[in-house]
């Protein structure tokens, strides 16, 4: 051996993963593409405006605040920036002005993820932490959606109804029975594959089931966060419907209604501001659900999915404190 | 399929060596014998700068209970016993020896015939292990004397022979159960009566069907001794997941495997517990895989004790140009040799050449909390938090948080796609623990 082929010495293990962030993130964007291209299909136009601005604007910021405010090496291209991007869009009418998704973008990457410290230091969901200041900001803005298919070739200028959550509450408030509200609303099945108003990423049930699939064969996600929280809604809102069905709506509504399902399978898994355990991961997606139901049966706003998670995201940290691993060859007391 | 539940990886197996048939690897001119070829009390020397020495003759004996004779590997003259470096890089006390022929002690039996001797009582069995200066093979070198030693108040149940070898790369375990299955199976006999137990388990991963298929054929022969296949998953091999597959009980936090009624040895320990008893030769020769993916012959030599590796790795056809690190032991939880003039000792089962683009550790990045370090610990740890805690010298809170169950199988840090170096903080927190709780006792 030569005194150019010096030996590295290092502590083992000296075999690694071939996985890496980037590969993690770059699979959330590809599971995210059914749900795209749904919403090019009934959103068109605006749905591509929202999402390119939202993507272009996040990794910009992202870019600025870490080489000129943090001082810190860019770490632009693990794709994290990206996906926030994408699921602020996913949360967003797809008729939202260009000025608001930009701010909405600031306060996703800068305030919520960048002022923690960046990738992973964040204790709540960038986007969607974006998403509930862009709907208390602008709640005209936020809550004006688009009709799909009719609204294909419109940005700003889009016509715009009610989603069925909206419609379920206005009319329950009105004393209306859920049988009469149910006429107004379309059938499941489009529903299903997302034919209704809403946020342009929320929309087709499938879609998204598709993306979660796909994570899951992956191995990027458990199925732990997203049953757990599908079956709280399932439970709750069954219980109830059980009831008293004219002032209730059944269980399948309210998965396919409104954003549990993007919430479900894509905002509550994000890794930074999930629980560690398995066990854990299960309380968190029943609180979840839980408080998803109370808003949207008994809250004021017609959808509680961005509130409930950014809720439990703040309890994450006690979640991981008690709840931990099952340790090999825990000694039992008493045993 | 039985394997361990929780936790562990699947790294690329990478077993080159497997159909490279054991070679005896010619005596070197020199051999350097570390006094510590075990765990535990370094042995005390028993000859002199100058003495001749024949192989096989006891050279340094036993200073404790936890501690090992030590026997000629060479047959020559003492030139010196002083501190040389062992793989470590740093000086420990050694016995040099020239080396002039090759004469063994007459009374070992240097044939291949197979012997069965049936009529050694328990005591005489322990004893001749602890003579014969047996470790274990796997690499632990822990004194095999004293596993087979029961402590009053503890019952053996079971004998676990570990055949696993789940460690990428290595293959001496492999190439042994399929050209010596006879003697580890008549080894494993004698440890069953020596503990004494009525019932072994050789446990196998499924990536060597043909070891499983030859021993299970050859164990027919052996009441009481059985074959287990195992899933392939690392570290299957480890003491506590083995027991757990095998038995399904879980040796406690801070136990030892005879707490649940087991004692495990390795096939390579089973195999010198043969040549120990039915052979009278001590140990001082072991199989060694010397492997890499650009090395000229990948190969398993029958080496002397104190062979220097770097004869391995001529014998292997040399070091090859892009070569970055040279591991004693396997990929996980092998060592990086500082360099190559150390000497092969009774825990050395292979030697990993890894290529240089292979040897760079990657750019470490912000956790984000995935849990794969988490699910892929197969103690039930965090490895996450744990490291976490190292960073903040929270010494007391790692001690809580368990640290010391960690065996250092390095999966976290295999697993973590950020790169992390999970496992070199959880070691430098468990030799920060052991000082705490050392201080407490006295």
């Amino acid at each position: 051996m030569s005194a150019t082929n010096l030996l590295t010495v290092s502590h083992s293990p000296h075999e690694y993963t071939s996985e890496s962030v980037q590969k993690i993130m770059y699979r959330v964007l590809i599971a995210m593409l059914p749900a795209f291209a749904v919403s090019l299909i009934f959103f068109g136009l605006g749905a591509l405006i929202v999402t390119a601005v939202a993507v272009v604007s996040c990794m910009l910021f992202e870019y600025l605040i870490a080489r000129f405010l943090l001082k810190i090496k860019p770490s632009l291209w693990d794709g994290s920036a990206a996906v926030t991007g994408v699921l602020l869009a996913f949360n967003v009418p797809s008729n939202l002005p260009v000025w608001m998704i930009v701010v909405g973008s600031l306060v996703a990457i800068g305030v919520a993820k960048m002022s923690f410290g960046g990738l992973g230091k964040n204790p709540f969901n960038p986007a969607l932490a974006g998403r509930v200041f862009l709907l208390i900001s602008f709640p005209v803005q936020m809550t004006s959606w688009p009709k799909a298919v009719e609204s294909r070739f419109a940005y700003l200028d889009a016509t715009t109804g009610a989603t069925p959550l909206g419609i379920l509450k206005e009319g329950l408030k009105n004393g209306q029975p859920v049988s009469d509200l149910m006429k107004d609303l379309p059938e499941y099945s489009q529903m299903f594959l997302g034919n209704m108003s809403g946020s342009l990423g929320e929309i087709s049930a499938l879609a998204l089931l598709i993306g979660g699939l796909y994570l899951i064969w992956k191995k990027v996600i458990t199925w732990h966060i997203p049953v757990s929280i599908l079956g709280t809604v399932v439970l709750f809102t069954g219980l109830l419907w059980l009831i008293n069905p004219d002032q209730y709506a059944d269980p399948l509504f309210h998965l396919l209604a409104g954003g549990i399902m993007l919430g479900a399978i894509f905002m509550a898994t994000d890794m930074v501001t999930s629980p560690m355990t398995p066990a854990g991961q299960i309380i968190f997606g029943i609180g979840i659900g839980f408080i998803t139901c109370l808003i949207r049966i008994f809250g004021a706003y017609p959808e509680g999915v961005s509130f409930a998670i950014l809720i439990m995201n703040a309890l994450v940290p006690l979640i991981d404190k008690y709840v931990k691993p099952k340790r090999f060859g825990e000694v039992r007391k008493n045993g | 399929m039985k394997a361990f539940r929780k936790g562990g990886v699947h790294p690329a197996e990478n077993k080159i060596s497997t159909g490279s048939s054991i070679l005896d690897l010619p005596v070197p001119g020199l051999v350097t014998v570390h006094l510590s070829q075990h765990l535990g009390v370094p042995a005390q020397p028993v000859v002199d700068k100058g003495d001749s020495v024949r192989t096989g003759q006891l050279i340094a004996k036993s200073a404790g209970f936890v501690s090992a004779n030590i026997h000629s590997p060479v047959s020559g003259t003492v030139q010196k016993i002083e501190p040389v470096p062992d793989i470590t890089g740093y000086p420990k006390m050694a016995i040099v020896i020239e080396v002039k022929g090759d004469e063994w002690v007459e009374t070992i039996d240097r044939t291949d015939t197979i012997v069965r001797p049936d009529k050694l009582s328990r005591e005489e069995i322990i004893a001749r292990i602890s003579e014969m200066g047996i470790v274990g093979m796997g690499g632990a070198t822990f004194p095999s004397h004293v596993k087979v030693s029961v402590p009053k108040g503890k019952k053996a149940e079971i004998l676990i022979i570990n055949g696993v070898e789940c460690e990428p790369y290595l293959t001496s375990d492999h190439r042994l159960m399929l050209e010596k299955g006879e003697e580890i199976l008549i080894g494993a006999g004698f440890l069953m009566r020596a503990l004494p137990v009525d019932q072994a388990v050789i446990g196998i991963e499924k990536n060597k069907p043909d070891a499983i298929e030859h021993l299970r054929k050859l164990s027919s022969g052996y009441p009481g001794i059985r074959v287990e296949p195992l899933k392939v998953k690392y570290p299957q091999g480890g003491e506590k997941q083995l027991i757990k597959a095998i038995t399904g009980r879980e040796v406690p936090s801070g136990g030892l495997p005879i707490d649940v009624g087991a004692v495990v040895h390795n096939v390579g320990t089973a195999f010198a517990v043969y040549e120990a008893i039915a052979k009278n030769k001590p140990l001082f020769e072991r199989v060694v895989t010397v492997t890499g993916k650009s090395l000229a012959k990948n190969a398993n030599f029958k080496v002397r004790i104190g062979t220097p590796i770097s004869s391995l790795i001529d014998a292997a056809g040399g070091l090859p140009d892009d070569t970055g690190k040279v591991i004693s032991g396997g990929p996980m939880m092998g060592r990086a040799l500082p360099g190559l003039n150390a000497p092969v000792t009774k825990g050395t089962s292979g030697i990993v050449v890894m290529k240089a683009n292979e040897s760079v550790r990657k750019t470490v990045m912000n956790c984000i909390r995935c849990a794969r370090c988490a699910s892929a610990c197969p103690m039930g740890l965090e490895p996450y938090f744990l490291m976490s805690l190292g960073d903040a010298r929270r010494w007391e809170e790692m001690e809580t948080a368990r640290a010391l169950d960690c065996m250092e199988c390095g999966s976290c840090s295999f697993t973590c796609p950020s790169n992390r170096p999970l496992l070199d903080y959880i070691r430098i927190g468990k030799t920060n623990v052991n000082r705490i709780l050392k201080a407490r006792k006295s």
